[in-house]
């Protein structure tokens, strides 16, 4: 035994030392000696290589089988289409029995009607009326068709050549709905990459087109000149690239939710100054302001060129439905093609579009309207400075005079029911027609709340002292 | 479907790509051109830079007058079209007073109420004497008259919904009730083919937008599950909820929806469901109410039905129909409800006559004549269309028939040739269309009479000839009197069951 391990021990040693002593290998291959390490090395190189070009290992990817994906479908719960109805939405308006004229009818009784922004008293008119019988006698109602199809009936180019020549412009366009105008012009000419300069208190319709445009939309403080200068400056400042881009200032004349006037000479040697195209919209100041109702560059004393573009909604002073807008030549050109509440709409009603023509007419015949107008508003003013608890928000030239809470609840939710409160009982007692704010949820201007009275030239005096009156009583009443 | 023969392909690219060289030749010489003069943009950025309008310089103005040709009277059965003239090479063109009467092929004047109507004009004039042609104020102020009310009851009921909100005009309906009922959060899921509205509605709203397959209920089913099954991008969580949308009629291809699949597909799901009516509405339908009716869909079923009334009943403006809790909530929170002025008086009265006619309860059976007629012409002309060898889409019963043109320079071809022999044709190119299908869409009206329909018939046969659009064999004759007998008999039959219910 024991004799058998040591021999197989020292076989071993003996294997192992010839191992060691052997000479090394040498292979000799097409007559070139290669030595043996060489192949190991070889191999090794080899092996290498190929785990190099092995895929790195990843998890594998299990896909949801069909029977997961029916289980998912069987769980999932949508919410209801809209949110439970809550008391507030349950409120219906008042429904007028008779045209919206300064005294209308509401409920069997006849009740002065600040809720209408008939400015210039063109509803009921003689000879408006006339001409929209006419018109409907020749063309019916609709125009069945938009403006690329048939749908441009020649009133439309009639309408557009005269707003044009009213205000001094080379050419404007019109569209079938007042709002739709403002947000169809702004993604029309800003597009991604844009950079849009707006006021934080502008309306709906404008906040909706700067959605849409998808440019970088920057906001100042409500009418202020100096948070306007600031943002032009640093958007401006050390920025090489802002040269290649288009810039746009957008605005509205009489703001709708506070209104406040724009000051647009100011305005306008900003935009001069840092090369900002500007925007105008003029829904509520065309036809009330300026001399002859030409709006706010006209009361400015500020040449029309000098503003890019001008929109406007026609269903106020002019007393008609619709929108227009104007600029250079190339700026309505454009709209032409490119703007989505023009082409894919049906046009606006003839008779309509003919009720405008002679709004104008009648603007341009009669330009006493407009100091009747501001005679009012310069009354009902004073009437109004006095409510206890209410004070006014809005420009002493605006036509919409906005009152709001001297002190304010903590929420604007309970603003608004004090204020409702208020527009209720002046109805009721007092037969005064007057409207409170409503706010969209998707709004996201943030301006205070308030009563708006509009002011209309058809207004007689003692209507405005009788809403001054009854505004004082009802406020002391509701917000003592 | 549009079957596209490959040499017709190849073609309309080779045109294509020879505008477009034409078109860069033409600006490389206007910038060499250019060079000297100064420019007077003062350091403002160009409105458009570069190639953005390059499709409406180069391709568009030279046949710009095939569009937006005006009228001077009714947008009617027969039109009086204005001439125009140009002196720039159509880059500006000017009114003269001169104007040719034209059949009308062009306008939505489903139902014929775009002209004076005996029941519907005296009306609404007394209404615009009450009312006047504006309220000055927004619905929920001081802009609701009676009228109002009074329509919503109307188009509610027939509808067959519980409530309806109306707005002043069609486009801004979708675009500002779509926000409302979804947002961050949510899917919407709309067919390939929808309209621009409801596009720019679907982006307004902040909700992630996935499209289907053109009228293909599998395809929305299988994105329905896929899309449940993974929940929100990039976090997974579920959604808030799925709204489909669909239309009646598309009004480029004259098809019908595929409704009742895409409501069992969507009930299934859990999904809501909207459907745009907008040239469905009136037009279709043995009682004039639409796609629901025609193909047999329990108005119920579908959540929101939205429709507008330019189309069949000759006016202006949208509504919405839902349930009521639905229709408070958007009284209360719509933005074009809360800002928008109020749907013109004399216009909703147009409405509500034109409905009171269709449902016969102005007394005389006009209504019933009026939809009899509308399916009648639709049938007619497409069926001799076909027979001619165009190529026409859409299906039986639509009012819609659009005809392929392909080739770009057929579109002014055809139009110009049709306007000379005074048919008055809209031709449709893109954008509105895909760049290769180019179209010539027709509207057919209760207004046309058979002649006028032979008339413009024959007429379009001979441009058709001319220009080269009869991409079909022609039907040969004997089987054509054989088809049309059979037809004219289904059709008699058809007549007197419809007038038989809507009589009583």
């Amino acid at each position: 035994m024991m004799s058998a391990l040591m021999n197989m021990t020292t076989a071993l040693r003996d294997w192992v030392s010839a191992l060691y002593d052997a000479p090394p290998t040498r292979a000799v291959v097409f007559g070139i000696p290669i030595d043996g390490h060489l192949v190991v090395e070889a191999l090794l190189i080899v092996v290498i290589l190929f785990q190099l070009t092995r895929k790195s290992y990843k998890p594998p990817k299990r896909p949801l089988t069909e029977k997961e994906i029916d289980e998912l479908c069987e769980e999932w719960m949508p919410e209801p289409l809209c949110p439970p109805i809550t008391e507030d939405m349950q409120t219906e308006p008042p429904t007028l029995e008779s045209a919206a004229r300064p005294h209308t009818t509401i409920g069997g009784k006849e009740v002065i009607n600040f809720a209408s922004a008939n400015y210039l008293g063109l509803i009921a008119n003689e000879k408006i009326i006339g001409s929209c019988i006419g018109s409907l006698e020749k063309y019916g109602v609709g125009s069945c068709g938009p403006r690329g199809f048939y749908g441009t009936i020649d009133v439309h180019l009639d309408c557009e050549t005269k707003i044009a020549k009213f205000l001094g412009t080379p050419d404007s366009i019109l569209y079938s709905y007042g709002i739709s105008t403002i947000f169809s012009v702004i993604p029309a000419f800003c597009k991604k990459g844009d950079i849009i300069v707006a006021d934080e208190g502008v309306q709906w319709g404008v906040q909706n087109g700067l959605y849409l445009s998808r440019s970088t939309v920057v906001y100042f403080k409500h009418n202020d000149m100096a948070s306007l200068a600031n943002t032009l400056e640093k958007l401006t400042r050390g920025n090489k690239r802002a040269e290649k881009i288009r810039r746009y200032i957008v605005v509205e004349a009489i703001y709708q939710n506070s209104g406040q006037m724009a000051p647009l000479d100011e305005i306008v040697r900003l935009k001069e100054k840092y090369r900002f195209r500007l925007i105008l919209e003029e829904s509520h100041s065309f036809g009330v302001l300026g001399n002859s109702g030409r709006g706010l560059a006209e009361y400015y004393g500020v040449p029309i060129e000098k503003i890019d573009i001008i929109t406007a909604g026609m269903g106020n002073a002019l007393a008609t439905d619709g929108g227009f807008c104007t600029g250079s030549v190339r700026v309505v050109d454009h709209q032409r093609l490119s703007s989505s509440g023009y082409v894919f709409s049906a046009s606006l009603p003839p008779y309509l579009a003919n009720a405008a023509i002679s709004a104008v007419d009648y603007l341009e015949e009669n330009p006493s309207v407009l100091t009747t107008l501001r005679n009012n508003i310069a009354l009902l003013w004073k009437g109004l400075s006095d409510v206890p608890g209410l004070e006014i928000a809005s420009h002493p030239l605006s036509p919409i005079i906005f009152l709001k809470l001297k002190k304010s609840t903590s929420s604007p939710k309970g603003d608004l029911q004090l204020l409702e409160q208020i527009a209720k009982r002046a109805l009721e007692e007092d037969s005064v027609f007057l409207v409170t704010t409503k706010r969209s949820s998707l709004d996201r201007c943030r301006l205070p709340v308030g009563i708006r009275l509009f002011v209309s030239a058809g207004h007689s005096e003692s209507d405005l002292v009788k809403v001054s009156n009854s505004l004082k009583r009802v406020a002391v009443s509701v917000l003592s | 479907m549009v079957r596209l023969p490959y040499t017709t392909a190849l073609t309309t690219l080779f045109s294509y790509g020879l505008l477009f060289a034409f078109g860069q030749l033409r600006d490389l010489f206007r910038k060499l051109l250019d060079w000297f003069r100064s420019k007077d943009l003062k350091g403002y950025a160009p409105i458009c830079l570069g190639l953005e309008d390059f499709y409406v310089r180069r391709l568009y103005l030279r046949i710009q007058d095939c569009f937006g040709r005006p009228i001077a009277s009714a947008p009617d059965a027969w039109i009086d079209v204005v001439e125009r003239y140009s002196n720039d090479n159509n880059k500006t063109l000017h009114r003269t007073s001169n104007s040719t009467k034209c059949l009308n092929l062009g306008s939505y004047n489903y139902l014929g109420f775009a002209a004076a109507d005996e029941y519907c004009t005296p009306r609404v004039i007394e209404s615009l004497k009450k009312y006047s042609p504006s309220t000055c104020s927004v619905r929920v102020d001081g802009g609701t008259t009676q009228l109002h009310a009074e329509l919503e009851e109307l188009v509610a009921r027939f509808v067959g919904k519980p409530a309806a909100v109306l707005f002043g005009m069609g486009y801004v309906t979708n675009s500002a009730i779509i926000p409302c009922l979804i947002g961050k959060g949510g899917l919407l899921i709309s067919d390939s083919l929808n309209h621009n509205s409801i596009v720019n509605g679907a982006r307004g709203s902040g909700a992630t937008v996935r499209v289907f397959q053109h009228n293909s209920p599998s395809h929305l089913e299988e994105v329905l599950r896929e899309q449940i099954a993974e929940g929100q991008p990039r976090t997974h969580r579920p959604w808030k909820k799925i709204i489909v949308i669909v239309e009646g009629i598309y009004s480029m291809e004259g098809e019908l929806c595929k409704l009742p699949e895409i409501i069992a597909v969507c009930k299934k799901y859990k999904a809501y469901t909207y459907l745009d009516e907008a040239h469905s509405i009136g037009a279709i339908g043995k009682s004039g109410r639409g796609v629901c009716e025609l193909l047999g869909v329990d108005p119920a079923d579908v959540d929101i039905m939205m429709g507008t009334f330019t189309k069949s009943f000759g006016s202006c403006g949208g509504y919405i129909a839902a349930s009521k809790e639905i229709i408070q909530y958007l009284k209360y929170t719509c933005p074009a409800h809360l800002y928008a002025t109020s749907m013109s008086p004399p216009a909703v009265q147009q409405v509500i006559s034109a409905i009171k006619v269709i449902l016969g309860e102005d007394g005389s059976n006009r209504g019933a004549q009026k939809l009899a007629r509308i399916r009648e012409n639709s049938n007619f002309f497409r069926s001799e269309l076909q027979k001619m060898g165009f190529e026409v889409l859409g299906d039986n019963d639509s009012p819609v028939m659009p005809i392929m043109l392909y080739n770009p320079a057929k579109i002014p071809a055809f139009s110009r040739e049709c306007l000379r022999q005074n048919v008055a044709v809209v031709t449709v190119a893109f954008p509105a269309t895909p760049l290769l299908l180019a179209r010539a869409r027709i509207c057919i009206s209760a207004a046309h009479t058979r002649e006028d329909m032979i008339k413009g018939l024959e007429v379009i046969s001979k441009v058709g000839d001319l220009v080269g659009i009869k991409y079909f064999p022609t039907e040969p004759p004997k089987l054509a009197k054989e088809a049309h007998k059979k037809r004219e008999s289904s059709i008699v039959a058809e007549r007197f069951c419809g007038c038989d219910i809507i009589g009583v």
